[in-house]
This record gives structure tokens, C-alpha cells and sequence, in this order.
């Protein structure tokens, strides 16, 4: 990691927004992680949808476990209650935030490593409960923070930098939470910003488990021959991927295509991505079309990218709980406290 | 012929159950007949960790004195369970009364010389007065209350009358336990005259107690201490809190138009449970879970991140026998260091001990207030035999002037009007700092929570005096928690007294009825009831005023007393362990018997009574 200062993840703008916010009003500490790490690209998309959605900043609560992905919270919004918890473990944390305070905007940040290794069970658990909340799982094959081991959605027969060959079947967290409940489901890319900053908008503005999984490129350790995303690897299955050279290694990767075609994006190892944006007829709120075609893509060899699933009629759990409209943490003595009265009458119930 | 035991409110009775047979219901009708006649009782269940088809007993100690610890011996076995016969005949005292079903009559062989048989043929009864099999097994368990009614001199009014409150509403139900009820009294009072020299006789002595589980007091307290989140993963003996506080909830924290003041997730496992009682608490909710041993060892990650990064959490642990799944339905004082220790490094947490439902209502009320002043984990170390029996105990309590304690929480007036914020800055001294809520002051107050290091102002710090700084803080706001927990509380000998004992949580009854026979034996003693960890200094007050203090444990490893030495500084000479940890409830015997054998051992002669020993 570099310790170095960086340029801002965006040209500050001056411009206010519908709440009098300027877009540097939703920025926060200075990114520590490696030059050119998709995490970056990440917040810098959050920043600009929360900009763009006119939130108050300190209305979101921004939660996440531990990794790399799992810092980025520090280096957007920082105005906004922070908390990082433990490894895997954000999911229950942010649900009972949330139960807390049905009126904030609840932002889970976690890494494939803290969702689909360690944190799994409450991965799938807060997708079935229907939290509301943004869910982010920034995703790039492998531990960056413990350097370079393999993730759970690492691919079988991938190679790790000291040369093991990774021979578990990935988890595909999108497929995941589609199955365990989630009501909005997305996937998108770090690189793909005019994707993925309205896709978190239409997520915050959910009402209920929203999950966006973005890959999200390491430059630290997916940056070698053996990974079933590096330059060789893609280049023995696919021929068109010599364009490579022109991409700088140490910058983040952008990329620009029309709906419905394949797009095959060089990452900073020289591996290749294939996005294969959702045609424009698509019916995301199809779930078992939304499973069938995120299958056919994968035995194909592409990531399918966009929103694939939306459920309009979504409920989350305080719909569930009938909690009451007035946030939880907000009520007292007179509200909760059933008073000497009523204990007297319970005691004679007891005799 | 037998000698027989001839007792006046004061006995033990046992039922030998088949688990699932539908026996609790009518054992816990015999043992609320006693109340209602003013007799105070303890009953204890004895389960095995199965739902159908294993033993099951139940256990009334009788007790016009009020001692509601285990007594240990059984006077009258009800004997319903051919599979634990042998065992259940050992139990019974020379004297005793062993009641059975002789449809088809066993050989004395397979009694004892020395006790007293009374046959019913219930069987016989139930078949001739009712077809339906589920009939026949439901109402033999009421005859046979209706026959120890008649045995033992229980008024059927006052049987009458519970089963008409059991049963309201259902009054289709109500008629025919009734009528079993009195088919097993008649029966007894005609046949059975005499057969029984345990006797009960109408008293004074419950006053005006109630009859509760701990865990439903627990849940009561959790209600009116405000919480208003409740995170739980299933375990025995703890379960039934949860369930009491969903069930208390649904009537007493609806608000006008209907909806629910509380929220309760059954979570898919104790990690889930304590990290959504962190996450309401850091987000300003009253939240807490109840759980056991194997829970809290799994919640210790969790509750270290809590302690650090100050995150206010009350955590119920009803203990149960370990380690690892150990014996889930007995009970211990085991958790002790798990729990004052909970999770790596330096760690230290709040324990609150109480001793009966009572106190699980007060200190589950206040765990909430302390876990809010004191921005921390706070544990409420209650065991099986409180939680999960039914105890007199003293009316609930509640102070409508009471306010629930939030602690320091900076307001958005004090944010605006410029108030310095520093999450973890000691501004008062007493080593607790401000806190925000999310969501309070679009500029300010705004922190990154983490279980890193950091600096006064929550910033990412790893440098060392930093460090220690915060780490320092923290040791002095655990001195701070001493003067909030409650206090030990001194039963002083009405003698001069040598030794001390210290005990706490679910051996006072036992540990008050040892008191008394002790010094009916010339040995006198001085006890202090610890009540909260950190310890006080009246406890090494107290250890230092005695030559030899007794400690009184369930639990193999003197847990309470490491703490002790640890902690408090105590001098180990000075401490004697008494421990019980078979995993049934310690008895007044087996406390009594330790330490008049200790005080023979240090040549103690206890025997004259006006010498102070
Ligand atoms: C209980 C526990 N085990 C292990 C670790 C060490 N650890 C920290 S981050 C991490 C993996 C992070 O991977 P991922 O979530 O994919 O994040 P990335 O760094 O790749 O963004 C591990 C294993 C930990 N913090 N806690
Ligand atoms: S190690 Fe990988 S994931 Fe971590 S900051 Fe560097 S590039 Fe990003
Ligand atoms: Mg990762």
C-alpha cells in the first residue's frame, strides 16, 4: 500500500445540489489503498450518486466489515456515521442499526472475502430478511487486505500469485442473493461509472435488500499468468485481446459501450473481463428469467452487468416487524416503560 | 414395617415423569396448591436435554420456613416411570413414601424395607372411565394430583380453583379435569387413609410473593428497562426469556395505531445476534440477547470489538453446565471468566450476579441503564435453576419517577452550539466519553467507528501512546463502573464471627439456609453476597476483616475466587473454595457439610455456642 497523497477521485465541483451540498460535501478521508485500486472507482461512484440523489449526507450510515473494500467508508461521506465492524460480520450489524433507526439510509460495504468466506451465513441471512440497505460487495477474486489469498469467488483452476491453483467452485454472489431473497440485484463493474452510479441510486432508493456486486480489479495480486482473469489466461481462450498495451497498468480502467453488446475489458494484469451489458428489453423483475440468463452468461465465460432483478412491490423488515413509524431509538420512558400499575397487576397474576 | 417420616410442611416430593407425557402442566398445579394455601414451595424441573419419551422429574420442596433452595433427599417419590424405577427408590429417604401405579403390582423386591409403598391402580381408573388413549395418559397425571391432595390434606377448593383459572376461557376443558381431579381425591381419601405421614396445614408464610422464572422476570425487566431490540439464536436454558419477552411485548408495547414498540429478530446464530445488539446500540436502541455458555463463546469476537470501540450491549447469560455442549439442561456458575474476560486482549466487562427472578428483573432494567452510562458490554449472569424454575420471590418493583439513564450522548443543540466532540476524549474524568448517534448534526459529531486503534478523536492511530492512552481510559472507566453496579450486600452473623463466606447469584437460598443450621452448630459465620464484577472495595474489605473466607461456587475451578485474587487483589491464602458442580442446584446440606468439616480441619471446636468460632 501507498501512503502517498492522491489526486481526488473526481474534479471538485462547486455546484450545489437540491439540499445545498457540493459534491466535495460527500467526500471523505483520503484513499489509502493502492494506486489504481477498483475500490477507488467504487467510492467515487457513491460519492457521485448521493450527490446526485440529494441526500444529506448525514443521514446514511455507512457500515462495513474488514478487507480493503471494507476501509473504502473512510474515503466517502464523511459526514456520515462510520462503522467498521468485524470480518464478515456487517450484515448483522447494519441490521440491527437499521431496526434502531428505520430513517436513516443504511450502506453495507464488504468484499468478497467478508461475504462469501467468512460472512456468508449473514450475507445470505440479510438478503432473506429484507433489510433495507444498500449492499455493496466490491469484487475482485481475492483477500487484498492478507495479500493475494483466494476469495470464494475466486474461479476453480485460477492460479494465485505463489502459484497454488485454486480448485473450489466459485460462489456467485449475485446468483446467491437472488436465491435467498433479495429484492434488488445488480451487478456492475468499478471501471463502468455511467453503469454503476445510477444503479446505486435506484438501489439506495429501494426499499428493501438491494445488492450490487461490482468487480472490482485488484492491481496487487490479480495481476499475474496464473489468475483466470490475467492477460494470458483470457488470451488462450480468446483472440481478440491485444488492444492491452494501451491501458495504463496503474490507472483505473473505464469503459463505454451500447447496450446489448459484449465488451471485453482489459484489467490492470492485462486479464480480460466481458461484460455483456442487459439488453434494453430485459424484464429485470422476472426472477427465474433473471437465474436462467446470469447461468447461460456464466457458462459462457461472461459477466452479466445491469440490474437483473427488482422486485417493485419489495417490503423490508420493519414491514415485516409492523415496527412503529417513529424510529426505535427515538422512543422513551413513556412510550416503552408500562409503568407501576401495570406491574402491580402483573405480579397479582403471579400469585 | 417401615418407620415413616411425619412432617408438617416440610417435605420434599418428587415426580419420576415420562417426558412429553403431559405431566408439567398437573405437576405445576400441585405445586401452586401449596401457595395458595400460604405454604411456601420450590419446585425444581429435572429435564434432560430431549423433547419426548426420556425421564423427566419435577421436584417440590414444601418448606413453611422458606427455604427455596434444593434441599437434596426426596420424602415422597411419585413414581411414574418404570424406566428410572431403580434409581428413584435409591433416592427416597429412610421413612419415605414411594407413590406408584399398581394396576399390575410390582414384588416387594423391587422396593426398599425402608420405605412406605401407596398403590393407586391409575391405569385401571383411566380405562374404565375413558376411551381416547391421549385422554387416558392426560387425565391419570390430574388423578394422581387429586390423590396427593387427598393424602397430604390439600384443600380441593383451592385445586378447584386453579384449574378454573387455568382452563378460563375453555370451559369445555375445565369440567373434566375437574372431575379427574376428584375421581383421584375420593379414591385416596377412601382407600388411602393415612397411607401418607407428610401432612401440609394452611399458613402465613407466602405473604404477598409472587411465583416467577427467572427468565420471564428477566424479560419483564428488559421491557421496562426500555429495550427495545432483541437479538437471539435459540439455546436451553435461555430460550424462554426471548419467548417471555416476545410475549410480554405483544401486550404491553403496542403503541395507538397498533404498532409494535419493539422489534425481535430470531437471528441464524449468536455471531448474528450479538452483532445486531451492537449495531442497534451503536445506532441508540436499548438492545440486548439472551443466551448460554456456547453462545457467549461464540459472541466473544464481537463483544471485545464492543468493549473497544465502546458500544453499549447487555447480554443475558443464563448458564448452564460446560464446557462445550457439557450438560445443556443442568446448572453452573461456569461462565464467570468466559464472561469477564470475553474475547483476546485486554479485556474486561461488566457481570451483573443476580439471585433470584427479582433480582433478573432489577438488574436486567439496570444492565440496560449501565451498558448506556457506561458505553460497554454488560452481562447478567443468571444459571438454569433461576432461570427456568418457577421462585417466590418478592413483588416486582417499579419507580414511575424513573427515567431510563442514556448516558452522554451529545445532542445536535450541543453540536450547533459548538461543543467540543471528541468520541473518545475524557472530558469528565471518570473515563466515559460522548457519543453521537448517526443521523444527529449534518457537520458535526460525524466518527468512524472501529475495533482499531485510534486517538481521542476516533482517528486511525497506531502510534503508542495512543494507544495506551485509550487503553488507560478505559481501565479507569471500569474503575468508574464499581461505584454504578450494585453492591455486595453483608449478612453479619449475630455472633462474632471468624470466618467469612462470599457467595452469589443461585446459591443464596441454600447459602441462607446453611447460614442457619451452621450456627445452630456453634459456627458462625459472616456472608457477603457479591452481587457485580468489578468488585468493590468492600469485598476486600471484607476478606481482609476475616481469617479464612469461605468461597461458595458451582462450578469446578473456583472462577468467582480467580477473579478475586486477580482483580481484587485478594490475598489466595485467605480464600477456601466450596464447590459444587455435579449440575444439579447446590444444597444447604452440601454447604453445610463442607464447611463444618473445613472448620473441623482447621481445629475449630464449634462446640459450645456462646464461643464465637
Ligand atoms: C476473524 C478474522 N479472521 C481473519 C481476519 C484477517 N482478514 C482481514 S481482511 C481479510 C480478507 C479480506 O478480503 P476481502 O473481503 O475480499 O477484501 P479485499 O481486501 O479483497 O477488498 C482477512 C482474511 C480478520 N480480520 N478477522
Ligand atoms: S491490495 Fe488490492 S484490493 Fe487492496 S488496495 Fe491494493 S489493489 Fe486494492
Ligand atoms: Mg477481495
Amino acid at each position: 500500500m501507498t501512503y502517498l497523497t492522491k489526486p481526488k477521485l473526481h474534479h471538485p465541483s462547486l455546484h450545489k445540489n437540491k439540499v445545498g451540498y457540493t459534491r466535495r460535501d460527500y467526500e471523505g478521508a483520503v484513499s489509502t489503498l493502492c494506486a489504481g485500486c477498483g475500490h477507488d472507482s467504487i467510492s467515487a461512484a457513491i460519492i457521485q450518486a448521493a450527490w446526485e440523489l440529494d441526500i444529506e449526507p448525514h443521514r446514511v450510515a455507512k457500515l462495513s466489515g474488514i478487507g480493503c473494500s471494507s476501509k473504502t467508508p473512510t474515503y466517502f461521506l464523511g459526514n456520515s456515521h462510520g462503522f467498521n465492524t468485524v470480518h464478515g460480520r456487517m450484515p448483522s450489524v447494519l441490521t440491527g442499526a437499521n431496526l434502531a433507526n428505520r430513517d436513516l439510509i443504511y450502506l453495507g460495504v464488504s468484499g468478497d472475502g467478508d461475504s462469501a468466506s467468512i460472512g456468508l451465513g449473514q450475507f445470505a441471512h440479510a438478503m432473506r430478511r429484507g433489510v433495507n440497505m444498500l449492499y455493496i460487495l466490491e469484487n475482485n477474486g481475492v483477500y487484498g487486505l492478507t495479500k493475494g489469498q483466494f476469495s470464494a469467488t475466486a474461479d476453480a483452476g485460477s492460479k494465485s500469485k505463489r502459484g497454488a491453483v485454486n480448485t473450489d467452485t466459485a460462489i456467485d454472489t449475485v446468483s446467491l442473493a437472488l436465491l435467498m431473497g433479495a429484492t434488488f440485484v445488480a451487478r456492475s463493474f468499478s471501471g463502468d461509472k455511467q453503469q454503476l452510479v445510477p444503479l446505486i441510486k435506484a438501489a439506495i432508493a429501494h426499499d428493501g435488500a438491494a445488492f450490487i456486486d461490482v468487480i472490482s480489479p485488484c492491481v496487487a495480486f490479480n495481476n499475474h499468468p496464473g489468475s483466470t482473469k490475467s492477460y494470458d489466461y483470457v488470451r488462450e481462450h480468446n483472440e481478440a485481446v491485444n488492444r492491452l498495451d494501451f491501458w495504463p497498468s496503474r490507472e483505473a480502467i473505464t469503459v463505454d459501450y451500447q447496450e446489448g453488446g459484449v465488451i471485453e475489458v482489459p484489467q490492470h494484469d492485462g486479464s480480460i473481463l466481458k461484460l455483456r451489458k442487459l439488453e434494453a428489453d430485459y424484464d429485470p423483475s422476472n426472477k427465474i428469467n433473471a437465474i436462467t440468463h446470469i447461468a447461460t452468461a456464466a457458462a459462457e465465460g461472461e459477466f452479466l452487468t445491469g440490474l437483473l432483478y427488482l422486485d417493485p412491490n419489495a417490503e423490508d423488515l420493519h414491514a415485516h416487524f409492523k415496527t412503529s413509524a417513529m424510529p426505535l431509538n427515538q422512543l422513551g420512558v413513556k412510550e416503552l416503560c408500562p409503568g407501576s400499575e401495570m406491574l402491580d397487576k402483573i405480579n397479582a397474576s403471579l400469585r | 414395617m417401615a418407620k415413616r417420616i411425619e412432617a408438617v410442611n416440610d417435605f420434599v416430593v418428587k415426580f419420576a415423569n415420562v417426558n412429553g407425557s403431559g405431566s408439567a402442566s398437573a405437576n405445576e398445579l400441585f405445586a401452586k396448591s401449596f401457595l395458595r394455601m400460604g405454604i411456601p414451595v420450590s419446585p425444581r424441573n429435572i429435564f434432560p436435554s430431549n423433547i419426548q419419551g426420556l425421564p423427566t422429574w419435577y421436584e417440590v420442596r414444601v418448606t413453611e420456613r422458606g427455604w427455596l433452595g434444593r434441599r437434596g433427599g426426596v420424602d415422597l417419590m411419585v413414581a411414574m416411570n418404570p424406566q428410572t424405577w431403580d434409581q428413584d427408590i435409591a433416592e427416597v429417604e429412610p421413612g419415605g413414601y414411594v407413590f406408584y401405579d399398581d394396576t399390575r403390582p410390582l414384588p416387594a423386591s423391587k422396593f426398599r424395607p425402608d420405605v412406605n409403598v401407596i398403590g393407586m391402580p391409575l391405569t385401571e381408573i383411566c380405562n374404565t372411565n375413558y376411551v381416547d388413549a391421549r385422554e387416558r395418559q392426560l387425565f391419570k397425571n390430574i388423578i394422581y394430583v387429586g390423590a396427593l391432595a387427598a393424602l397430604l390434606g390439600i384443600e380441593p377448593e383451592v385445586v378447584a380453583e386453579l384449574i378454573g383459572e387455568q382452563y378460563k376461557g375453555k370451559e369445555k376443558l375445565l369440567m373434566p379435569n375437574v372431575k379427574a381431579f376428584h375421581m383421584g381425591f375420593d379414591y385416596a381419601r377412601e382407600r388411602l387413609k393415612d397411607a401418607l405421614g407428610l401432612k401440609v396445614q394452611r399458613s402465613e408464610a407466602v405473604g404477598d410473593s409472587i411465583f416467577i422464572d427467572g427468565n420471564a422476570a428477566a424479560a419483564l425487566g428488559c421491557v421496562y428497562g426500555g429495550a427495545t431490540v432483541c437479538a437471539w439464536y435459540p439455546i436451553t436454558p435461555s430460550s424462554s426469556l426471548a419467548e417471555a419477552f416476545q410475549r410480554y411485548c405483544s401486550r404491553l408495547r403496542i403503541d395507538e395505531s397498533g404498532r409494535n414498540n419493539y422489534a425481535i429478530v430470531q437471528a441464524e446464530d449468536e455471531l448474528a445476534s450479538i452483532g445486531m445488539v451492537i449495531g442497534a446500540g451503536w445506532n441508540g436502541a436499548r438492545a440486548f440477547t439472551a443466551t448460554s455458555g456456547p453462545g457467549v463463546s461464540l459472541m466473544t469476537e464481537f463483544i471485545g470489538m464492543a468493549y473497544f470501540a465502546e458500544i453499549p450491549a447487555t447480554i443475558i447469560n443464563v448458564q448452564r453446565g460446560g464446557p462445550s455442549t457439557g450438560m445443556p439442561t443442568r446448572t453452573q456458575q461456569s461462565d464467570v471468566l468466559a464472561c469477564a474476560y470475553a474475547s483476546h486482549g485486554d479485556t474486561k466487562h461488566v457481570l451483573l450476579f443476580p439471585e433470584d427472578p427479582k433480582e433478573c428483573f432489577e438488574f436486567a432494567a439496570q444492565a440496560l441503564d449501565l451498558a448506556d452510562r457506561l458505553q460497554t458490554p454488560v452481562f447478567v449472569m443468571t444459571d438454569l435453576d433461576i432461570g427456568m424454575n418457577q421462585r417466590l420471590c418478592k413483588p416486582l418493583e417499579w419507580d414511575d419517577a424513573r427515567s431510563y439513564d442514556r448516558g452522554k450522548v451529545m445532542t445536535r443543540d450541543e453540536l450547533e452550539a459548538g461543543k467540543d466532540f471528541g468520541r473518545y476524549l475524557d472530558v469528565d474524568g471518570d473515563g466515559i466519553p460522548f457519543r453521537t448517534l448517526p443521523g444527529t448534526h449534518p457537520k458535526r459529531g460525524a466518527y468512524f467507528t472501529r475495533g482499531t486503534t485510534k486517538d481521542r478523536y476516533a482517528r486511525y492511530s497506531e502510534a503508542g501512546p495512543d494507544y495506551v492512552d485509550n487503553m488507560r481510559r478505559l481501565q479507569k472507566k471500569f474503575e468508574t463502573a464499581k461505584s454504578m453496579v450494585p453492591k455486595p450486600l453483608l449478612d453479619a452473623s449475630a455472633r462474632p464471627a471468624r470466618f467469612g463466606a462470599i457467595y452469589y447469584g443461585s446459591t443464596s437460598p441454600a447459602m441462607h439456609e446453611a447460614l442457619e443450621a451452621l450456627a445452630t452448630t456453634g459456627i458462625s459465620i459472616n456472608a457477603l453476597r457479591v452481587r457485580a464484577f468489578p468488585f468493590q472495595d468492600e469485598i476486600a474489605d471484607f476478606v481482609a476483616s476475616h481469617s479464612k473466607v469461605f468461597v461458595i461456587e458451582q462450578n469446578r475451578d473456583a472462577q468467582l475466587k480467580t477473579l478475586l485474587v486477580n482483580d481484587a487483589g485478594i490475598n489466595p491464602a485467605n480464600l477456601i473454595s466450596v464447590l459444587h458442580y455435579d449440575g444439579t442446584p447446590i444444597t444447604a446440606r452440601f454447604i453445610t457439610n463442607e464447611i463444618s468439616q473445613i472448620v473441623r480441619t482447621l481445629n475449630v471446636r464449634p462446640i459450645k455456642k456462646d464461643k464465637a468460632a
